[in-house]
């Protein structure tokens, strides 16, 4: 059983760069075909900076910091169990290419279902750009399925 | 592709679905490049195994990706307030995604008109794995 304690836990924040190549070989992989995502010079005529970040890329970041090894050593589960329950965002600014962006993790919940065979582990996320703005809230429920 | 007309967009109106072709090995791998999501129950079938599993299966994420496509495909990404997806079973090899999108309610707050879109992602043969909703503003 996870260790309720750990509910209200803040992780270091993180910093993590968009960078161009990134977003462009993310939009690529998921089979993107808008020009926005891909070619830079489409997006500077529509109007945008650099490339636009495809808006679930946002998970990106922690994972680049190895935010889930962290997370199940911190809890000692094991990642034989672990399954993605929910995951949600809540936007409030775009995010480019060039961005640099802190991501602010906080345990909120863990609750105990099915009498100890699962438990669900729920992360908030905020996410702020190098202007200090609010960029986008994450919402992440993680299973732990007991066997 | 241009986007959606969403001055007429009403409740009850479907987006354009996507059907995309089975998921293979190799898609995985390349989204575990490409999203830094490397967690092996996806990419090594030894591991999936040993946890359990028939073989290795989709990321979660892969899919709530394709339903965003289905999304800012017909609507500006700048238009997206907000899209949460519910994981509701496992996307296997050979699945083939369909995404698929239905306006619920058109509603207004702080004064912007808003659509909430119901999404999903079914394999083939019609199982849902993933359901979700995105909030839409309809400027």
């Amino acid at each position: 059983m996870i260790d309720t304690k750990w509910i209200g836990h803040r992780f270091p924040v993180m910093r993590w760069e968009v960078e161009k190549g990134r977003v462009r070989s993310f939009a690529k992989v998921i089979g993107e075909t808008r020009p926005e995502y891909l070619d830079e010079e489409a997006a500077q005529a529509a109007g945008y900076p650099s490339l636009l970040m495809p808006p679930t890329m946002l998970f990106s970041g922690p994972l680049d910091h190895d935010d889930v090894e962290r997370l199940l050593r911190t809890l000692d589960i094991d990642m034989k169990n672990i399954l993605h329950g929910e995951q949600g965002f809540t936007y409030h600014l775009p995010v480019y290419a060039g961005d640099v962006l802190d991501f602010d993790v906080q345990i909120t919940d863990i609750t105990v279902k099915k009498g100890g065979a699962l438990e669900l582990v729920t992360r908030m996320t905020r996410i702020t750009n190098q202007r200090g703005k609010l960029v986008a809230e994450a919402r992440n429920v993680m299973a732990v399925v007991n066997r | 592709m241009a986007v959606a007309d969403l001055s007429t967009v009403k409740p009850g109106d479907f987006l354009p679905e996507l059907r995309l072709p089975p998921v293979d090995r190799t898609l995985l791998a390349l989204f575990a490049g490409a999203s830094g999501d490397h967690v092996p129950l996806h990419i090594d079938t030894d591991f999936a195994r040993r946890a359990g599993m028939p073989d290795v299966f989709a990321h979660g994420m892969l899919g709530m990706a394709w339903i965003a496509r289905l999304i800012t495909q017909w609507a500006p990404q700048c238009a997206l307030r907000s899209y949460s997806v519910r994981f509701r079973a496992i996307t296997h090899l050979g699945n083939e995604p369909h995404l698929s999108g239905k306006v619920a309610e058109v509603f207004v707050l702080n004064g912007e008109r808003r659509a909430r879109v119901e999404v999903q992602m079914a394999n083939q043969y019609g199982e849902i794995k993933i359901q979700g909703e995105a909030i839409v503003a309809l400027v």
